[in-house]
């Protein structure tokens, strides 16, 4: 299992031309949460196939379950290859509390790559986010957050596209966040938007 | 797999790696001598790039040995990695990408296997007729008329410089020339070895005598001392390889000299492109290079004149 993760997570970074992140970018302890700006589908699987190879095994990507259970391959990828998270949107209820879900993948050790923007940007702007992370950044205030910024994936595979057109990728990390004693919600969201804001050089 | 190479072709290959070797040594001595501590940065990246040329020259000479398909194997991947850095430069909008998509998957592989069926009639037209015009239909039926003239004038150019053109590389072992079968890659090594040795000349000429900049806004290094000193070498060493090639001494030496003059107007159109775009480099790739591109872009512009000189001149 662990030798094809690897496999695929060459080929990722192989077509879309993005390296390892160095190790740098880790923050010391485990587990962490990866944020980053969301454009593409293939947003996680760059970020998950960039991670030093023992973070790798042990980051789960927090997706929409909606999207990943609806076809058999879609399945099979967020379940064998990437073991994400699959988290509901739509009809939330006690039992599928997304927050809940991943603070236990948290508890157990593994770290997780969220994109708080909720949904794909539409034009590859970074949207405002929505309040998960700072919900998940108040449960497990020890967690760091460290953000990354992607960039081209908006064009490497546009929302409403099948079909990948080979852009060289960039990803870019920044030193990792938490949250501030008494800081309200609406100033972290901003910050943490920020974080990204702040990796964007054009 | 027959690995076959002509005999005059080993000579070319042995010269080859023989200049490699001794330019290696002298790197080696340079950095002993002059930076034993490593810190000196043109020394720094001269060994970079000594390092990335051979890697080139074995990839290169590897493909050549392998025959036709070898050759233009390696070349489809170079058009795709140099197509790739280009398009990535690009402003592109989403109306682009059934385009960009068709242009990696359809418009770079059926050149080069037009040119392995040696279709010289198709292959010569297909990329500035049909791909354009096609490519051009599609993005408008998109309907996204924002930077329409720009956005497919991008993309033409794209393809123009890093298919279409780098194409008449390989395209050089289509050409019959009497008296000359199963010798044509020798062409590509006249090609590919004037070219990057005028490259490296005109560095080393305009380093030592280079005063008068040829273009001020775009290239400080590329100076008239460069260019002359440059091209008069690169025409030498045309002529001193005359005896690898259907040319006589003379004919060897105006070629080299007018794909020295095109290769070195190609790499300040490429400057200007990159000028433009606020970049220095089209990637990082090649350690000490660049991109491939940046690599490439003198062989782009000499290779199409190259081909319709010899095509003209020396084929019934």
């Amino acid at each position: 299992m662990s030798r094809w993760q690897n496999t695929w997570a060459a080929a990722i970074r192989l077509a879309t031309g993005v390296g390892h992140l160095p190790d740098v970018a880790m923050p010391p302890q485990r587990p962490a949460v990866f944020f980053a700006n969301h454009s593409s589908h293939l947003d996680f699987a760059v970020i998950w196939a960039a991670l030093p190879a023992s973070w790798r095994l042990r980051t789960r990507p927090v997706a929409g379950r909606d999207y990943w259970l609806r076809t058999p391959w879609r399945r099979w990828a967020a379940d064998r290859v990437f073991h994400a998270v699959l988290i509901e949107r739509m009809h939330v209820t006690v039992a599928t509390n997304p927050l809940a879900l991943m603070v236990a993948a948290l508890d157990a050790g593994d770290s997780l790559i969220v994109f708080p923007e909720g949904t794909r940007s539409p034009d590859g702007r970074l949207q405002d986010f929505k309040p998960g992370i700072y919900h998940l950044a108040r449960a497990r205030p020890a967690v760091p957050l460290v953000p990354l910024h992607l960039d081209n994936l908006n064009r490497i595979l546009p929302k409403g596209e099948l079909l990948p057109v080979p852009f060289i990728a960039r990803l870019a990390f920044g030193p990792a966040l938490h949250l501030a004693p008494e800081e309200d919600k609406v100033a972290f969201l901003v910050r943490a938007r920020e974080a990204i804001l702040s990796l964007h050089h054009p | 797999m027959k690995l076959s190479l002509a005999r005059d072709t080993l000579g070319l290959v042995g010269g080859t790696y023989g200049l490699l070797l001794v330019a290696s040594l002298i790197t080696a001595l340079l950095r002993r001598w002059k930076d034993p501590e490593r810190r000196n940065p043109v020394l720094l990246n001269l060994a970079a790039r000594m390092k990335a040329w051979w890697v080139m020259v074995a990839i290169f000479t590897v493909a050549l040995a392998v025959g036709t398909i070898g050759t233009l194997v390696l070349f489809t991947a170079v058009s795709f990695l140099a197509l790739r850095e280009f398009i990535t430069l690009t402003p592109t909008r989403h109306g682009d990408h059934h385009a960009l998509f068709l242009s990696f998957t359809l418009a770079l592989p059926l050149q080069y296997f037009l040119i392995g069926i040696e279709w010289y009639g198709l292959f010569s037209i297909f990329i500035p007729v049909y791909v354009f015009a096609l490519f051009s239909i599609r993005t408008a039926a998109a309907g996204d008329t924002t930077d329409f003239l720009a956005r497919i004038g991008e993309l033409q150019w794209g393809l123009m410089v890093c298919v279409y053109f780098i194409s008449y590389v390989p395209a050089l072992l289509t050409l019959d020339i009497p008296g000359f079968r199963g010798r044509n890659a020798n062409l590509l090594f006249f090609l590919v070895a004037v070219v990057q040795l005028s490259d490296v000349l005109q560095y080393v000429w305009g380093k030592l005598l280079g005063r008068h900049p040829i273009v001020h806004t775009l290239s400080p290094n590329k100076t008239i001392e460069g260019f002359i000193g440059g091209t008069a070498s690169a025409a030498a060493i045309g002529a001193a390889l005359w005896w690898a090639t259907p040319f006589l001494p003379w004919q060897a030496a105006l070629l080299a000299a007018g794909i020295t003059l095109f290769g070195f107007f190609g790499g300040l159109v490429m400057s200007a492109i990159k000028r433009d775009r606020g970049v220095k480099d089209f990637g990082d790739m090649i350690a000490g290079h660049g991109g491939i591109l940046d690599r490439i872009d003198s062989l782009c512009f000499a290779a199409p004149l190259f081909f319709h000189l010899v095509r003209q001149f020396f084929t019934p």
